[in-house]
């Protein structure tokens, strides 16, 4: 059924990682397969945070070869990096098989992103001037504290357990999706697509890359599309709640918004509280409460309603 | 005499009734049979004895249990504090007890209850007081979706807005939003009444066999086979006597209310199609 939460602060900075960490976490119950967290820090003149992984989580239990495979892969990301001309301002190594860097790049993203992801097993998470998405198999407890995102300053973060029903348990399935090759814009999403073959389908002939057979990807590939030909991001929102079938409630954020939208039966949940300071919203109360003990108004937004707010 | 002129009004509202033609429905919804339900296990209470729970530290079933134990000792009237909007809070209460709520709910919250008067100071997630059979729930800010989903009796009352889906299935019992609802709200209702203040979303009424909806606002179109009806008087006295009830009032007056019922065009309910008859039979 999985779990989605977004929240974003109204004009500061909080320590958005710590609290999506407490909110998902108190959604463990409706998705335990994965977590992801798609968290908006502060923006650094003319440097993007590349986030990608070479593996799977899974594929580090198995064979000998896997810790060379890892670092073949590694270097010839380095390698395409350097021949693009992008500069590796800071590397990070996240996991054994999850690298973050700080690049320096002026070139077409769309090319970096679709030369880097040419290697064999390697996957770009996000590129963003302030996203940063990390997703792994586990709680969100266990993935915060994996990837150290304890301490994550920023304005605004969605976030999303996972409960796999239409495609495998790897971090490729998992929440969110980077809205690909658009930076800093990323989905979580709750519910089924029915119309998601052909709609894929559709995007493909557009040109568009599909790094798994989820159906929440392509959300953000249909957004990005829509952004692409020019739409705003509430207009592509608002568009996706007629051209999209099945039921859905999804959670989307930019560099400075936060946005949900929700079906036309009004059929997978989602609670909200807002007021001048915050916005917090979630599949459940409950994970509302774990940043806001004392007594909230909370409302469920409408069928068919789309709402966006800015940081 | 006030008391013999109410039921005299129930019963011409249809209240005590109105059945439906199915079978099942005859045999095991019966109004008469309900009146003499009764539960043997059923804790002797006594209203004055007043208990509290903390519900901070304890998780939900914790939450139940002290609820049952408490009423076994005796206990009629029970507050719980900081419920923390945690799942499942109240329920299977099978017998007379006042139980307040200092906060929220989460999902499922006072179901499959049969006798309790219950209130929520806060809010109540999706499902609340599912199944009722009789007592009251009432809250004091908003609701989820599927409000009162199959209720059978009883008062259900939400004084703000209500998801989607509020008294889907519903076969009895009153169930009154003192704000909006959402789509396929009455979707499928059997029986019951079901008070809408404000505005109702899309298919309202969808499919409903039987049963009685007023909405005071705007509603935003009617489901297959539901249709206006006319307001009487009695339907006016009936409203404004229930809103009184909890402090609530139709903001244009009963009678500017819209009253929807079955247009009974679908009713094949428990009607088997001939061929089917033949594998049955």
């Amino acid at each position: 059924m999985c779990g989605i939460a977004g929240l974003i602060h109204r004009g500061k900075s909080s320590n958005v990682g710590r609290e999506l960490t407490a909110m998902l976490q108190s959604l463990k119950h409706r998705g335990p397969d994965s977590t992801g967290f798609a968290l908006y820090g502060s923006p650094k003149s003319g440097e993007h945070v590349l986030r990608f992984k070479v593996a799977e989580q899974e594929d580090m239990r198995h064979g000998f070869q896997i810790q060379h495979l890892v670092k073949e892969r590694r270097a010839e990301v380095d390698r395409r990096l350097d021949e693009l001309g992008a500069t590796r301002v800071a590397v990070e190594d996240a996991t054994d098989y999850a690298f973050r860097y700080s690049i320096s790049y002026d070139g077409d993203m769309k090319k970096l992103a679709d030369y880097v992801e040419d290697v064999e097993g390697a996957e770009i998470l996000s590129i963003g001037n302030t996203l940063e998405l990390i997703k792994d198999l586990g709680d969100a407890g266990q993935v915060s504290s994996q990837y150290g995102l304890g301490e994550f300053g920023g304005t605004h973060a969605i976030g999303h357990t996972r409960m796999a029903t239409e495609s495998d348990v790897d971090i490729r399935s998992a929440h969110p999706y980077w809205a690909y090759p658009f930076n800093d814009i990323s989905v979580v999403h709750n519910g089924q697509l029915t119309n998601y073959w052909g709609s894929r389908r559709e995007m493909e002939r557009r040109g568009h890359r599909f790094m798994s057979n989820c159906d929440s990807e392509l959300i953000a590939v249909y957004l990005a599309d829509r952004m692409e030909r020019g739409d705003s991001l509430e207009e592509s929102m608002h568009r996706s709640v007629g051209e999209l079938d099945g039921v859905f409630t999804y959670v989307v954020a930019t560099a400075d918004k936060l946005g949900m939208a929700k079906d036309v039966m009004a059929a997978k949940p989602m609670v909200l509280y807002e007021s001048d300071e915050f916005v917090a919203l979630a599949s459940e109360e409950v994970a509302i409460r774990s940043v806001f003990p004392h007594e909230i108004d909370t409302y469920d937004p409408y069928e068919g309603e789309v709402m966006v707010w800015q940081s | 005499m006030a008391e013999l002129e109410q039921d005299h009004e129930s019963y011409e509202l249809g209240m005590h009734t109105e059945q439906l033609s199915g079978r099942t429905q005859q045999v095991f919804f019966s109004a008469e049979e309900s009146d003499h339900l009764v539960y043997p296990w059923a804790p002797q209470v006594d209203f004055e004895k007043t208990a509290e729970i903390d519900a901070n530290s304890l998780d939900q079933r914790a939450v139940n249990q002290e609820i049952s134990r408490l009423m076994n000792e005796g206990v009629g009237t029970i507050t719980v504090r900081n419920p923390g909007a945690k799942h499942s809070l109240g329920v299977g209460i099978l017998s007379r007890l006042n139980l307040h709520f200092d906060g929220s709910l989460g999902y499922f919250g006072c179901g499959l209850l049969d006798g309790p008067n219950v209130t929520v100071s806060g809010r109540v997630g999706w499902s609340c007081a599912e199944n009722m059979m009789a007592g009251t729930v009432v809250i004091e800010k908003n609701g989820g979706s599927t409000f009162g989903a199959a209720i059978r009796g009883g008062d259900l009352v939400c004084k703000g807005d209500v998801g989607s889906r509020t008294g889907i299935d519903q076969k009895g019992g009153t169930i009154i939003v003192g704000g909006r609802t959402g789509a396929f709200s009455g979707f499928m209702m059997q029986r019951g009444r079901m008070v809408v203040l404000g505005d109702a979303g899309k298919n309202l009424g969808d499919s409903m066999y039987d049963g009685t909806i007023y909405v005071g606002g705007e509603i935003a179109d009617l489901g297959v086979d539901a249709v206006e009806a006319e307001m009487t008087d009695l339907d006016c006295h009936w409203i404004e006597r229930k809103l009184s009830q909890y402090g609530l009032e139709a903001p244009k007056g009963a009678k500017n209310m819209k009253k929807i019922v079955s247009g009974k065009q679908l009713w094949n309910y428990d009607n088997l199609e001939p061929a089917e008859k033949k594998l049955v039979l």
